[in-house]
């Protein structure tokens, strides 16, 4: 629990019952959640090392209320955390003890599906997997697909620009969002986007995915839907090293394949995995290598040989080709259940999400495992190969004085040797709390300040999920200080904000 | 015309805020190839190509690091060497305007969310712009995004630096994904359909196994009489072979499929890419939902329109002199917009290139372009009626 979160403000605080009572104006009924066990719910979203009760829990059913919820609480100067089904693994749903939580669950329905212009408009509670299944009788699919889809909803992915397994060949949330409508702090609803494709204007729908509920509430997100693939068919490869296996996986690409899916697991994952769900890994591996392709079914016969014949060539020791559908999910149970199957080896796991450029794979691997002898803690290793995105899984007992911290310790230094090799902190779960207090690591104290500049342009008061995302708060007007010359701004002609 | 050349940050850095200091405003320019967008204006030209040239390029690792004046050919010629390509399909505005291919720089496309046909399935510019460095109206350098394919840490301001017409900030260095470049591609022709079975066919090979990487349609008027659509299939051969027998089969109630040649499925192509058979003064771009590319083109016949239709539908290069006002009610009508591309100059004068957005959207765009430009440094008079929106 290293993080701080802001000092919760007392002025607050001491109205609450007056907050609560302009709340339920507003949204009437069972709407507003405001008993303290009633709360516990709401305490923590995916990253359970973090809770906090909210203030209150408002949950709306109309855009109009939404709208209403955030005028009142702007012109209120009360803070608002949005959530949606908080499944975040980075804190971005973590409520502030001075906040209202604003629930987006009452927005669970599927608006439209339109399969000319190959879209579905939806609620931002639908969950990820629901737009599948609405358009699946179709022949489509909504691609990006987190593994907490059965869960995670459609207006969480926006905010947090949600990735998947699929990433690689099918993008992330924000290659796959074409629309959003929008109410900004101040009340105001904007529709970003729509159903076309790149709309005039800035591209606000761009910097709105993956802004982690910093710039506004979602309150209608229309996606693009793509036909399902003919066919889907999986290699399992098994190599002696981690080595060997990037070596595989650098080839197939620079073959000019993309895998709909690749994924890698080191031996403490494989073992995790054998062991929980017996799928039939092998154990005498140093890496195990998951390899999809996906399309007709000419290219993926095709290319599941190219890809054993690469395998081959990079001293493959274990080589399965997924003859039938059975196979196929055989082969991604164990890769699906790694988190889990890791999570019996410890009473606690910390995951986490950074992304290096491929090449330096083996020697972060190596530097993450004298990491782990230094913090005394072990660490299981799960990758989405194609794209460079690393979890390592961090064991811990949090009922051992300390050890939370030290995996957090560990953690933060893993994020840094990412950063340290030309890759990131978050490549897909987000910055949140989590990673917040690291963000300088990565960037200039300019580059945050031109950040927050943005996030001043939606919300110049900083009420909409403060405390996370950013590790220094500054006030809006400071950041627009100018340079003034001969008493005077520069062209008087312009609108400022 | 005032040009200021910077070869390094510092000397950029020192222009941006000379030019505040000043009270002169300096439109970033790489080669220039779409200057003619937008009003006539007389500013101080920031021409960008003393950033030019690779930074990093690691093929296996899908990604390029070049300087923002770095020429688009250039780059096309660097990636293909190494059986890549950028997947957007940028393109050279040159030949819009009359001018050869040549002058467009990487920064420039990106700066103006260029993307050719396959567009529809693979990504605009920003879909591919990973990570840059820039230099905002404020004099000041920073980066955002990364050097890798998947980040979400931060603001995800390179989609804002797509498409923001050099109004926010001087990008220097660009980092773009790169994508294995197809084995084989095949183009699908299918001739003398009207534009309503053209649309039909190409939604439903968009919406088939066939996986069609572009769909466009050139109506008879305005390819010698004989209207062609094109269906493209990407990929390795044995796919491409099972996708271009399989599409002929699934398309047989509505048309009949042959594979067009090389030569004749470039030509076409390069026709839909440069919409050169539209060769007349005023030139629009319409982005809308493929469902009501009817709807559109029923409105804009009776004003005289001629048009290339790309994207599947859901792009309409549309020659026009009727009134602009006309234009765009039809473009919003269907749930798009009409930009004006090529247009004479007192027409630019008073008709803004883009499309107007609802007050609201216009007020947060400029909040927006006040956060990377306070003193408006980079609002050159090119977009009139959007500098005063708030």
């Amino acid at each position: 629990m290293s993080i701080k979160m802001p000092k919760p403000d007392d002025a607050v605080l001491s109205r609450r019952q007056e907050i609560i009572a302009a709340l339920r104006a507003i949204v009437p009924g069972e709407g507003v959640i405001s008993e303290p066990h009633e709360l516990r719910p709401y305490e923590s979203d995916g990253l359970t090392a973090y809770r906090q009760p909210p203030m209150v829990v408002v949950l709306p059913e109309t855009v109009e209320q939404v709208a209403a919820v955030l005028r009142w609480c702007h012109l209120q100067g009360v803070k608002v955390v949005p959530r949606g089904s908080g499944t975040s693994l980075s804190g971005g749903a973590l409520p502030l003890a001075d906040a209202v939580l604003l629930g987006l669950a009452k927005f669970n329905r599927v608006l439209d599906v339109d399969y000319v212009d190959r879209v579905a408009v939806v609620q931002p509670g639908v969950t990820n997997l629901a737009i599948t299944r609405a358009v699946e009788d179709a022949g489509f699919y909504y691609a990006p697909d987190p593994s907490s889809q059965i869960a995670c909803s459609i207006g969480g992915n926006v905010a947090e620009n949600s990735g998947g397994v699929h990433c690689l060949k099918y993008g992330l949330t924000t290659n796959n969002v074409l629309g959003v409508e929008l109410v900004l702090m101040d009340g105001e609803i904007v529709r970003l986007g729509g159903r076309q494709l790149d709309p005039a204007g800035l591209d606000l729908l761009g910097v709105v995915v993956g802004s982690e509920g910093l710039l506004g509430v979602v309150t209608e997100v229309t996606v693009r839907i793509l036909p399902k693939p003919e066919t889907a068919r999986a290699v399992l490869l098994g190599f002696p090293d981690p080595e060997a296996a990037g070596c595989c996986v650098a080839q197939v690409i620079a073959e000019g394949i993309i895998p709909a899916g690749m994924e890698m697991m080191d031996r403490p994952a494989i073992h995790a995995a054998e062991a929980f769900v017996q799928v039939g890994y092998p154990l005498d591996v140093g890496a195990l290598l998951i390899v999809e392709v996906d399309g007709p079914a000419a290219e993926c016969d095709h290319l599941i040989e190219e890809i054993a014949r690469i395998a081959r060539e990079n001293g493959v020791t274990t080589l399965r080709i997924s003859t039938d559908e059975e196979q196929r999910l055989a082969f991604w149970a164990g890769r699906k259940a790694a988190f889990p199957a890791v999570g019996r080896l410890a009473p606690d796991y910390y995951c986490m999400d950074g992304t290096i450029p491929r090449r330096r794979l083996p020697e972060v691997l190596r530097r993450m495992e004298e990491l782990s002898q230094r913090h005394g803690l072990a660490v299981a290793n799960v990758f989405h190969a194609g794209d460079g995105n690393l979890h390592p899984l961090i064991l811990y007992d949090a009922n051992q004085p300390g050890e939370l911290d030290r995996a957090e310790a560990f953690g933060n230094d893993i994020l840094r040797l990412c950063v340290e090799v030309g890759g990131v902190l978050t490549g897909e779960h987000g910055v949140g709390v989590e990673k917040r207090d690291l963000m300088p690591v990565m960037f200039s104290e300019i580059d945050l300040k031109q950040q927050q500049r943005v996030k001043c342009a939606f919300d110049p008061d900083s009420l909409l999920n403060p405390g996370k995302v950013f590790p220094t708060l500054h006030r809006c007007a400071e950041l627009g200080r100018m340079h003034v010359h001969h008493g005077q701004l520069p062209f008087p002609d312009l609108p400022r904000f | 015309m005032t040009i200021v050349r910077p070869m390094r940050v510092d000397e950029l850095r020192d222009a941006v805020m000379q030019a505040a200091r000043d009270d002169r405003r300096l439109e970033i320019r790489g080669g220039g190839s779409k200057a003619a967008i937008g009003a006539p204006r007389d500013p101080v030209i920031l021409d960008m190509r003393g950033f030019a040239g690779v930074v990093d390029y690691d093929p296996a690792e899908l990604v390029l690091t070049v300087g923002a004046g770095t020429p688009l050919s250039e780059i096309e010629a660097l990636v293909a060497g190494e059986g890549q390509m950028m997947a957007f399909e940028p393109f050279d505005h040159g030949p819009i305007f009359g001018q050869s291919v040549g002058a467009a720089t990487i920064g420039g496309v990106v700066a103006a969310a260029v993307a050719g046909s396959r567009r529809v399935t693979a990504g605009s510019a920003r879909d591919h712009l990973l990570g840059f460095r820039a230099v905002s109206g404020r004099g000041e350098e920073f980066v955002a995004g990364a050097k890798v394919v998947k980040n979400v840490t931060g603001y995800d301001l390179p989609k804002l630096m797509a498409g923001s017409w050099g109004r926010l900030a001087a990008m220097t260095e660009l980092t773009l994904k790169v994508l294995p470049r197809p084995r084989v591609v095949a183009t699908m022709l299918a001739e003398n359909l009207d534009d309503r079975m053209a649309q039909a066919v190409m939604t439903r090979a968009l919406a088939s196994h066939a996986e069609v990487s572009a769909a466009a349609h050139l109506p008879a008027a305005v390819n010698g009489g004989r209207a062609a659509t094109l269906l493209r299939v990407a990929g390795f051969a044995p796919s491409v072979e099972a996708r271009c027998t399989l599409l002929p089969e699934l398309l047989r109630a509505q048309c009949a499929l042959r594979r067009s040649n090389e030569d004749e499925a470039d030509a076409l192509w390069a026709a839909v890419r440069y919409a050169s058979p539209l060769d007349g003064p005023t030139l629009w771009r319409v982005h809308l939902p493929p469902s009501t590319l009817g709807m559109l083109l029923e409105a804009v016949a009776p004003l005289g329109g001629r048009w290339v239709i790309d994207w599947g539908g859901g792009l309409v290069w549309l020659e026009c002199g009727g009134p602009a006002e006309q234009i765009r009610a039809a473009a919003a009508a269907c749930g798009g917009q009409a930009m004006l591309v090529r247009a004479p100059a007192e027409s630019r004068a008073s008709i803004a290139a883009q499309h107007p957005r609802p007050a609201g959207v216009m007020a947060l765009e400029c909040r927006v372009r006040r956060a990377f430009d306070p003193a408006g440094v980079f609002e050159t008079g090119r977009y009139p009626g959007e500098t005063d929106a708030d």
